[in-house]
């Protein structure tokens, strides 16, 4: 229907991770306000399974294009037919994950229906019948709404988090609308060759818990900060200093200049909390800052403030983890 | 080859932003001006390639007079070519509408095999003019780029590696494309004395939106979608509690309160 809300369900090879689906419950929010329906849409070789899980997470019907050409990512093929969805659905508005494949899908969709989109949005409401998109500007010193007049439907990509999961319920069944689109091999631009796996999993924009560590850290002193990571169960990032340093891989950075990350515990340690640093975390949900220097700027946006050498802090901290989570 | 690198002026990542709340846009009175870091590493990727492969390099700018600067540290760097993309009609543009602009600009250089450009910028961050310019275009979209393998213009193809969520995708693409580059894909080298001498003397050629054949009614703000309705600050995250006295007390406090967020399993 014409003013639904349409989420994208990002997949890798088909694989299921619940936090394609996540989306699904601002997007049911949304829908309610607009006095419509939440639906996803999803293009892969193979999508039932996807459907499937996307009715599960709330969606009231998904839209589909499946073909072997759409086995495995690509973002130009991707695009097309989203944007074949789009145009031929005209929903009210469609939102994306702010992943590579969200990005990379919405840009392109977008810029082949004529407009541009919201990115990195971290507020969704609705203000006169359109999407108002909010979004943080300038290290989050600002923020900006945005409002897409002409666009259908209005895409925004949204920052992995920023909303709450929807509830899972098993369940629950809809409609599958398989819409018959396919491309030549031969139109297509790319071929992907293979796909090397990172040695270490670094997926800051999933993880829960991140560990990151700054200029007062050192080369030895990330290696502390990457077990107790692992203790927890988290990721491993830096600041653009210890990056420059050489001490850890651009993979890891956090920032303006590296990526933006909403996890629910970000521990700072050595970090002075330069606006820079702090426009890539300061939405996380809990932020813990060690560092020796009290008047750092990090105290100023911290959940909790250790004033102390992270090299006396952290070990005590997996210690008495360890011994309070039986690990 | 012929190459294209599409450069952005923005606000040193340094300077303190001072948004003018009631014009809904940039105060940039007195605020001093960068090339986008990522683009450095596109100009560099840029020009490591004409190194490796032969060719000519053509930077484009989109932006009022002062970012001729852009170009005029292009030139240092031995770029050849370089036009500025200027006219008051672009003021206020969109995502959308800036891609559309340069992909106009890139038409008219024509011939173009690869376009390099920064994977966002540090003033908009939107990330998307990549994957516009590439859709706008036709050309192939290669994103999160970290490595150049191999460019073979005579046969049309490129192989890269673009860098994304778990690991590295290796990505065989037709060129002409437009490829969006990560910091640390090189190391940007600097001007000398003397390439600046020679660059600041040089007349930067300006095309404005009849130059490109641009319609003045899809650009700017007049012709973009997107419409920025409120600018705001947003309340203060506040500083939260410093934990005090002993590191064993402090620690054994902090542990608590973040074992019952109930989020370490």
């Amino acid at each position: 229907m014409a003013n639904d809300v349409w989420v994208y369900i990002e997949h890798k090879d088909g694989g299921i991770s619940p936090m394609s689906f996540e989306l699904l419950g601002i997007g049911k929010q949304l829908a309610d306000g607009f006095g419509s329906n939440v639906c996803a849409f999803v293009i892969g070789d193979k999508v039932d399974d996807l459907a499937k899980e996307a009715f599960a997470y709330g969606a009231s019907k998904v839209f589909a294009v499946e073909g072997d050409v759409f086995k495995g990512f690509r973002g130009e093929a991707y695009a097309k037919a989203a944007s074949f969805l789009m145009e031929k659905y005209k929903p009210e508005a469609a939102l994306f994950r702010g992943t590579s494949q969200g990005v990379d899908v919405s840009a392109a969709a977008a810029a082949n229906l004529g407009f541009g989109l919201c990115t990195d949005s971290i507020g969704l409401a609705i203000d006169g019948g359109k999407l108002k998109m909010t979004r943080a500007a300038f290290g989050g010193n600002y923020s900006v709404s945005v409002v897409n007049e002409k666009a259908i439907p209005q895409i925004a990509t949204v920052r992995p988090k920023a909303f709450a999961m929807p509830v899972k319920d098993a369940s629950q069944n809809g409609e599958v609308i398989k819409e018959s689109f396919s491309l030549a091999e031969a139109d297509l631009n790319t071929k992907v060759l293979e796909f090397i796996q990172s040695e270490v999993a670094v997926n800051l924009i999933e993880a829960d818990i991140i560990v990151s560590g700054g200029r007062g850290v050192g080369e030895d002193g990330f290696k502390v900060l990457n077990d107790f990571a692992k203790m927890l169960g988290g990721a491993l990032g830096a600041s653009r200093a210890a990056v420059d340093s050489g001490w850890i891989p651009y993979e890891h950075q956090v920032g303006q200049t590296g990526k933006t990350v909403k996890p629910k515990i970000y521990i700072a340690c050595g970090i002075s909390g330069a606006i820079q640093h702090l426009a890539g975390m300061r939405t996380s949900d809990c932020i813990v800052a060690i560092n020796k220097d009290p008047d750092a700027p990090i105290f100023k946006n911290a959940s909790f403030g250790i004033v102390g050498d992270f090299k006396e802090v952290v070990p005590k901290l997996i210690e008495k983890f360890k011994t309070k989570l039986n690990k | 080859m012929k190459i294209a690198v599409c450069l952005k002026q923005v606000p040193d990542t340094e300077a303190e932003i001072k948004w003018d709340i009631s014009k809904g846009a940039l105060s940039r009175e007195g605020m001093d001006s960068i090339t986008n870091p990522f683009d450095e590493f596109a100009l560099e990727e840029a020009i490591l390639t004409k190194e490796n492969y032969d060719g000519e390099i053509v930077a484009i700018t989109m932006g009022p007079d002062k970012a001729a600067d852009v170009l005029r540290n292009a030139l240092a760097l031995t770029v050849d070519t370089v036009y500025q993309l200027t006219d008051p009609a672009f003021a206020g543009s969109d995502t959308f509408a800036t891609a559309s602009v340069l992909a106009a600009a890139i038409k008219k250089i024509g011939d173009i095999d690869v376009v390099f450009c920064g994977k966002q910028s540090t003033d908009g961050s939107t990330g998307v003019i990549g994957a516009e310019l590439a859709a706008i275009l036709g050309y192939s979209q290669l994103t999160y780029v970290s490595k150049i393998r191999q460019i073979d213009a005579a046969a049309k193809k490129i192989i890269v590696e673009r860098s994304i969520e778990g690991g590295n995708e290796v990505i065989e693409a037709k060129l002409p494309a437009v490829v969006s580059v990560i910091k640390g894909i090189n190391e940007p080298r600097l001007p000398n004395l003397m390439g600046i001498r020679k660059a600041g003397k040089v007349e930067i050629p300006k095309w404005n939106a009849g130059d490109l054949g641009v319609d003045v009614g899809k650009v700017g703000a007049a012709g973009s979608s997107t419409k920025v309705v409120e600018i705001a600050v947003p309340p203060p995250r506040g500083a939260g509690e410093i934990l005090k006295g002993e590191v064993d007390d402090i620690v054994n406090t902090l542990t608590d309160k973040l074992i019952d967020l109930k989020v370490i399993k």
